[in-house]
């Protein structure tokens, strides 16, 4: 919290306002609050003083110049504060100044010392440093002179501003003005102004800084709101983009969807969108989501804006995913409301709440799309963006599902969410051959590398499976018409392996044959060869003969000669 | 009823007004006041002049916002007469209100 010099800040202990003003109201000057009647100018104001009362040691006086006390007592009491304890111990005076116009006659020269008495009598009773007044326009309906109203309140201004008060002025607002009787024109310190507008049949409350003098401030209007929780102003987000980043894998609760991811899983405390038309599976995916960080042993809160817990856990039950064990022990809280019961600023607000009190690593948003019908897209969108900027300052990890209505436009969402995403399921519902089938896409996860199949989408009692789609002849085929290519395969296959049987038989066969020539050929060769030697041998020794035959010859002939 | 009319109408009612201290509105109130009654309206009122100053709490009982404040609690109905009673006619009016009746 920063406090800038010269400049001392009360905390109002309203959640969200002190943040917003950096530090609270001035302390020592009057603030004014105006709004419209029933826009919680009241409850701002006994926030400020019962908070300070009760928790900053600073004591206080409520002047109510219109509800009685009782009635203050009581509207606050709601909201926790025990006003009546806090008197008792000194803490609080609730000084009613209530003037009955038709029982006071004005005759000559007057002034408001009376209410300065009266206020100093009870601020020094309870040592107060913070002061309401609420409101001190019903003064003008009491007093007819307003020469000598203004002057008075001028005086008192000045004076509760010497007397170093932390001061609430509360006042209707007027046409064209910020209060009908200019009050606006006493107070330059700090001005807020409350307003209640209805939009789309939607009350949403919004809060604005005027002026705050010595204080850098945005003037936008910010939401708030009031509930039994009293009243809270919602953070305006941005918190920036300097969220820390997990490295941890965790579950969707679907094996076969964490196994499209290299690495098994999302990261934790990242946002993940699932889209897709209506019975794709956006519920019960992200239902799985729910169940298995609480089957880890963590907390999920799971935000339904269609179905009722009870829906869902039936629905769940009938895919193998029993939710009720994890409610009953805890770990899982179902918030279910519907999209047009409280504006998107309350819904904003009670799901920060929740989640800022339950602190689960998980939550489910089921779907956004439902907020289209209550506000303008941009409103979802910075209701959403600042859903997420939450989440992601706080680590915990989002599951959004969202309705798409056409599955043609399928790389954009309605709520112009998906660059906010760090990863994207799409799930389709597609018709091939007369049937339908869910098929499940991955169209982006930041900082993973992951499938890029479309996988069948198979819901079951035994769970979630994702069937890897049959892929050949250049597509990916599912269904049956996956079956029934699968069966034709297989049968392909056989013949085939048959006919390879076939052709190898054949193969052999021949080979067969041919070595039985060989062999018989081969003993005409030895035969043959038989033969030859038989010739060759015959030859030598005719030869030999003959060549006996000669040297006989010739010895006979030299005995003759 | 009869008897608290009665007794009403013997004695003399109070008139309490409110100052204070000692400012030039609340001195000009309380000599007109006790020029008024004197003059016109002798023996029917006794005027008694309290200064918040002193006692602030009364103040808070008696529910007074504006100084001067004149308070005539009976008869009834409470009239309550701001201001520093410069127009004595108009004071008169309004102090005898319910007696003209």
């Amino acid at each position: 919290m920063t406090v800038f010099e010269g400049i001392g800040k009360s905390r109002t202990g309203i959640v969200g306002f002190d943040e917003l003003t950096l530090g609270g109201l001035p302390t020592g000057r009057p603030t004014l609050v105006c709004g419209t009647a029933g826009c919680g100018k009241t409850l701002f104001a006994s926030t400020f003083l019962l908070n300070g009362a009760r928790d900053m040691d600073e004591p206080g006086v409520f002047v109510t110049f219109e509800e009685r006390p009782s009635d203050i007592i009581s509207n606050v009491k709601s909201l926790g504060f025990d006003v009546e304890q806090l008197v008792d111990q000194g803490k609080i005076y609730l000084e009613h100044i209530s003037i009955d116009p038709s029982e006071l006659e004005e005759i000559g020269d007057y002034d408001l010392e009376g209410l300065f008495l009266r206020l100093e009598l009870a601020i020094n009773q309870v040592g107060a440093k913070r002061i309401v007044l609420d409101t001190i326009e019903s003064l003008f309906s009491a007093f007819t002179n307003p020469a000598i109203l203004r002057a008075e309140i001028r005086r008192l201004f000045d004076w509760l501003k010497d007397k170093g008060l932390t001061t609430i002025i509360t006042g209707e607002r007027g046409d064209g003005s910020l209060t009908r009787q200019g009050l606006e024109e006493y107070v330059s310190d700090c001005v807020i102004l409350l307003d209640h507008r209805v939009q789309n049949q939607i009350s949403t409350r919004r809060l604005r800084i005027v002026k705050y003098r010595g204080t850098a401030h945005g003037t936008n209007e910010v939401p708030f709101l009031i509930d039994q929780d009293g009243f809270s102003v919602l953070p305006i987000s941005s918190l920036g983009l300097n969220h820390k980043v997990s490295d941890e894998r965790i579950s969707s609760g679907v094996e076969d969807l964490d196994a499209m991811l290299s690495g098994g899983g999302f990261h934790r405390g990242t946002s993940i969108l699932l889209s897709g038309v209506a019975g794709s599976g956006k519920s019960s995916l992200s239902a799985s989501f729910a169940a298995a960080a609480c089957e880890r042993g963590e907390k999920a809160i799971y935000f339904s804006f269609e179905e009722s817990v009870d829906q869902t856990v039936r629905n769940m039950t009938s895919i193998g995913t029993d939710l009720q064990k994890h409610i009953d022990c805890g770990l899982l809280h179902y918030v279910a409301a519907r999209p047009t019961f409280y504006s998107l600023e309350m819904h904003l607000a009670v799901m920060l709440r929740e989640i800022v009190r339950f602190e689960p690593s998980i939550v489910v948003l089921d779907p956004i799309s439902a907020f289209m019908g209550s506000g303008e897209q941009p409103e979802v969108q910075s209701m959403l963006l600042r859903m997420v900027d939450f989440l992601k300052s706080r680590g915990t990890t989002a599951v959004f599902t969202h309705l798409m209505h056409s599955q043609a436009g399928t790389t954009e969402t309605d709520v112009g969410l998906s660059s906010l995403m760090d990863a994207w399921i799409l799930l389709l519902n597609r018709e091939i051959g007369g049937e339908f089938n869910r098929e499940l896409y991955l169209l982006k996860a930041r900082g993973l590398s992951h499938s890029n199949q479309v996988r069948e989408f198979v819901m079951s009692d035994r769970g979630i499976k994702l069937l890897a789609p049959y892929i050949g002849d250049g597509r990916a085929l599912t269904g049956s018409m996956r079956q029934s290519e699968e069966a034709r395969a297989r049968r392909n296959e056989v013949e085939r392996r048959a006919e390879v049987a076939r052709q190898a038989e054949r193969i052999k066969h021949r080979r067969r044959k041919a070595l039985a020539q060989i062999e018989a050929l081969q003993a005409e060769l030895d035969a043959d060869e038989i033969e030859l030697n038989k010739v060759t041998d015959a030859e030598d020794m005719y030869l030999e003969q003959s060549a006996m035959d000669q040297q006989e010859m010739e010895k006979s002939r030299r005995v003759d000669g | 009823m009869e008897t608290n009319e009665t007794l009403e109408a013997r004695g003399p009612k109070k008139l309490v007004l409110y100052v204070a201290g000692e400012t030039p509105k609340s001195l000009a109130a309380i000599k007109n006041l006790e020029k008024i009654c004197s003059e016109n309206l002798p023996g029917k009122y006794v005027i008694e002049v309290i200064d918040l100053k002193k006692s602030p709490h009364l103040a808070r009982e008696h529910n007074i916002v504006a100084i001067p404040t004149l308070v005539r609690e009976l008869p009834t109905p409470i009239r309550k007469i701001i201001g520093d009673l410069s127009n004595s006619e108009k004071v008169l009016v309004n102090l005898q209100v319910s007696e003209n009746e």
